[in-house]
């Protein structure tokens, strides 16, 4: 291929990030699988970075479970978001970020549907107004909290105290990025790298110094797939999704995952220990799984937090082996204790995957 | 550890693993097997598919895989009537060729 011709292609891809000034939403689930990650990324946005990242203790869920799940219309939903909108509105704010993959997805869903049908937009106002009595702009730009942790990527890399590097070997680490398939597989213009070649994840691993793995099943579901794990009859379809997405990378070696959505960091985390009590089978070196992180996790440890504040000590695989090989420093005592030294008391362990 | 759910088998072909040496020996009896282009013409006008679940574009895929078993087995299906042959838009003598992969394959 030409090579202009190239850049072009790759142009289209590309998504235009304002780089401050920013209305947080949280997503429902991730302060319960990884308490550390929405505080980790406010942290390194307003304290270490200095950007404005504005959030409203008013906001709610998006509606996107539900939705997926086909137990509530798509109105509904609109008129959900609708008051997200609204209240950023009256926060003063243009810019949209949402933590979760799915709300990201939802709300370029429903941006989309307007465009397309204006009149199911007058109509959710109408419903707003009647609800509760709220207006609201669309928003100007709505990213992915993972677009812009991806745009500050080199700033992170320049305060970096650790980097994704094996200190035996001196070899970057090898390491799997696993993206939502909401982030950009439905709207492809609206993620990075579109949804062939999403690049969020992997521009932050090669600025901190770490290796992609590029593995046969790599743009596979993670297995969640909403009514693929909440309906119960469905779960076997859903692990044997996760299953095969580790047969498909276990020869690569990974030494870690990172991964931008609330639900893959979970389900590829927690299905180690399930595969490892069907099976027998552990994906990681010596007995261990391989460590799942999310994107912010990944950048508080290079930024030299401490793991135990991020709520490392919350995930199933043990992640020990990975501070290990990058040189962390942590104190093994403190991986249980909470804030005031309160004792969050230890997990019963597993009879295959080994944790520490 | 019972949980109520079980993991399938992947569905999956790694073509790395495969073993194509009794693929490769059709392709030197039966070049013709090589232009096929999947459009199932063959399975759309089978008068056994209906019933037996025989299809000859499956068969070519699943020997291209290495699935020999199930590609041997849904030939057991076959009747040799020909209407194969007679619709291929390829011009594969489609009859022929069944016959060549029962003689290669073991079946009779």
């Amino acid at each position: 291929m030409i090579y202009q011709g190239k850049q072009k292609i790759w142009a289209d891809y590309q998504k235009e990030i304002p780089d401050d000034h920013w209305y947080y939403v949280r997503s429902c689930i991730r302060q319960n699988f990884f308490p550390g990650s929405e505080k980790m990324f406010l942290e390194i946005c307003r304290n270490v970075l200095h950007k404005d990242f504005h959030e409203n203790e008013s906001h709610t869920t998006c509606g996107g479970i539900a939705y997926h799940c086909d137990t509530i219309p798509q109105e509904t939903v609109m008129t959900i978001v609708a008051r997200q909108f609204a209240l950023m509105t009256e926060s003063g704010y243009e810019n949209y970020v949402a933590s979760c993959i799915t709300s990201f997805g939802n709300y370029i869903e429903i941006l989309e549907t307007w465009n397309e049908f204006p009149e199911l937009e007058a109509k959710i106002r109408e419903l707003l107004w009647k609800a509760c009595r709220r207006e609201f702009k669309k928003p100007k730009y709505v990213a992915h909290a993972s677009d812009l942790i991806y745009k500050y990527r080199n700033l992170i890399a320049e305060k970096a105290k650790y980097r994704l590097v094996n200190r035996f070997t001196g070899e970057p680490l090898k390491v799997v990025e696993h993206i939502g398939c909401h982030y950009s597989k439905m709207f492809p213009s609206k993620g990075v790298g579109g949804a062939e070649y999403p690049y969020v994840l992997c521009g932050m691993i090669e600025a901190w110094g770490g290796n992609v793995i590029d593995y046969p099943e790599r743009r596979h579901c993670c297995g969640y797939g909403f009514r693929q794990y909440h309906v119960k009859a469905n779960r076997g379809y859903s692990i044997s999704n996760t299953h095969k997405k580790f047969e498909s990378m276990e020869p690569y070696h990974p030494d870690m995952i990172i991964t931008n959505c609330p639900g893959c960091p979970y389900f590829l985390d927690r299905w180690q220990y399930v595969i490892a009590e069907m099976e027998g089978k552990t994906y990681g070196e010596n007995g261990y799984g391989i460590p799942v992180f999310t994107y912010e996790e990944v950048a508080g440890l290079v930024l030299g937090y401490d793991p135990w504040d991020l709520g490392l000590q919350l995930h199933q695989v043990a992640v020990e082996p990975l501070l290990d090989k990058m040189g962390i420093e942590y104190d093994p005592k403190r991986k249980y204790e909470g804030l005031n030294h309160k004792d969050l008391m230890r997990p019963e362990l597993p009879g295959v995957l080994k944790c520490c | 550890m019972d949980f109520g759910f079980k993991i399938s088998p992947s569905s999956a072909v790694n073509l790395d693993n495969v073993d194509l040496s009794l693929y490769d020996r059709l392709h030197e009896v039966e070049p013709d097997i090589a232009k096929c282009i999947a459009c199932g013409s063959c399975s759309a006008s089978c008068p056994a598919g209906r019933f037996s679940g025989m299809s000859m574009r499956k068969v070519i895929l699943d020997l291209q895989r290495g699935r020999q078993k199930e590609a041997v087995k849904m030939l057991s299906g076959c009747m040799l009537c020909g209407k194969c042959l007679m619709v291929c838009p390829r011009g594969i003598n489609t009859r022929h060729l069944i016959l060549a992969i029962c003689k290669l394959y073991g079946e009779d």
